[in-house]
């Protein structure tokens, strides 16, 4: 147990926004496994994917923040978008 | 009772990391480089001995590409990412197939304000995504975000105009593309002897002409990367053919 107190007493300023970024981004995962509807997971989704391109950005991969950027919270989200209004229109008939 | 299975189990997980196998790791930044491999890869040194690479300076390095995930992806590691090429044509390749079941189009509601901004802003989008992928061996970036930008504006267009189409010359754009860089690899094999290797003269560090045959697969797999995710985005939207 002593360990884990000593672990939050050596936290600094960077270390405190690695820890809100993954926070959030554990809360947005839970909220887009546990959502009701199928298209507010996706935004969690897409919400998940944008938070942790700050993170890549503070690890200094810039090349991985843009892909992911790019790939992840853009254009997945819009196949999958894409996809569930597919699944819809063929539930209605 | 699932869920509270699934708390425990993350809360000993979570205790094991913090407190036993974090302390084990190195501090951000603060690893020996020395003693690493990447260190080779970083120096642009494999054959010879150690020399500090200087920006604008450098000449004749065994790869000119001043952006090192770049060296490492398209000349340490090129069949790889022919291979990731390949993989992404399969998924699309799939999609294609899969998306074919029923013909019923998308349509979205035209909207006057998006119409508009789309048309100033879909060439910005064009040339960033060309300057990513031109660029990727000297700033962040590469063939594969480059292409996924242009993509995106693809998208754009799509959202604004319900009769826009992509056609047939993203297929064959993209054959083209991938049958290219195949190209080069056996031009490399011709000349030097080895699949994919570098036959330019790697220039200055720094310059647009630098990296020998690494700018030339950029654009490439960039073209390629573009046409197909717009075809693929095309095809979840049509339904029939693209």
């Amino acid at each position: 147990m002593s360990n884990i107190i000593e672990f939050f007493q050596n936290l600094e300023l960077l270390d405190w926004i690695f820890y809100l970024i993954g926070g959030l981004m554990i809360i947005y995962s839970l909220f887009a496994v546990e959502a009701k509807k199928v298209f507010d997971s996706i935004l969690a989704l897409s919400a998940v994917s944008l938070l942790s391109v700050l993170l890549f950005i503070v690890l200094k991969a810039p090349d991985v923040a843009i892909t992911e950027a790019a790939v992840g919270s853009g254009l997945a989200s819009a196949v999958m978008i894409f996809a569930l209004f597919r699944m819809k229109a063929g539930e209605k008939k | 009772m699932r869920r509270i299975w699934a708390v425990l189990i993350s809360a000993v997980f979570l205790y094991f990391l913090i407190a036993s196998y974090y302390p084990t790791l190195p501090m951000f930044g603060n690893i020996d480089m020395y003693r690493r491999v990447s260190f080779d890869y970083i120096s642009k040194s494999t054959t010879k001995e150690y020399q500090p690479v200087e920006f604008k300076k450098s000449k004749d390095l065994e790869d000119g590409s001043a952006n090192v995930v770049t060296s490492i992806v398209v000349n340490y590691r090129s069949f790889d990412t022919l291979g990731e090429v390949t993989v992404l044509f399969a998924a699309a390749l799939g999609v294609g197939i899969l998306a074919n079941i029923r013909k019923r189009r998308i349509e979205f509601e035209e909207h006057k304000v998006l119409a508009t901004a789309t048309g100033i802003v879909f060439p910005l989008i064009l040339l960033f995504g060309a300057y990513v992928f031109i660029h990727g061996h000297l700033t962040p970036g590469g063939g594969f975000p480059g292409g996924t930008i242009i993509a995106l504006g693809v998208l754009l267009l799509m959202l604004s105009k319900n009769e826009f189409k992509v056609t047939e010359i993203a297929k064959h754009t993209e054959q083209i593309a991938g049958s290219g860089y195949v190209l080069v690899g056996l031009i490399g094999m011709a000349i030097v002897g080895v699949f994919l290797a570098n036959f330019l003269p790697t220039g200055v560090v720094g310059n647009l002409f630098s990296a020998g045959v690494v700018p030339i697969v950029y654009t490439l797999i960039g073209f390629k990367v573009g046409a197909e995710l717009s075809s693929l985005v095309s095809e979840m939207r049509e339904g029939d053919k693209a």
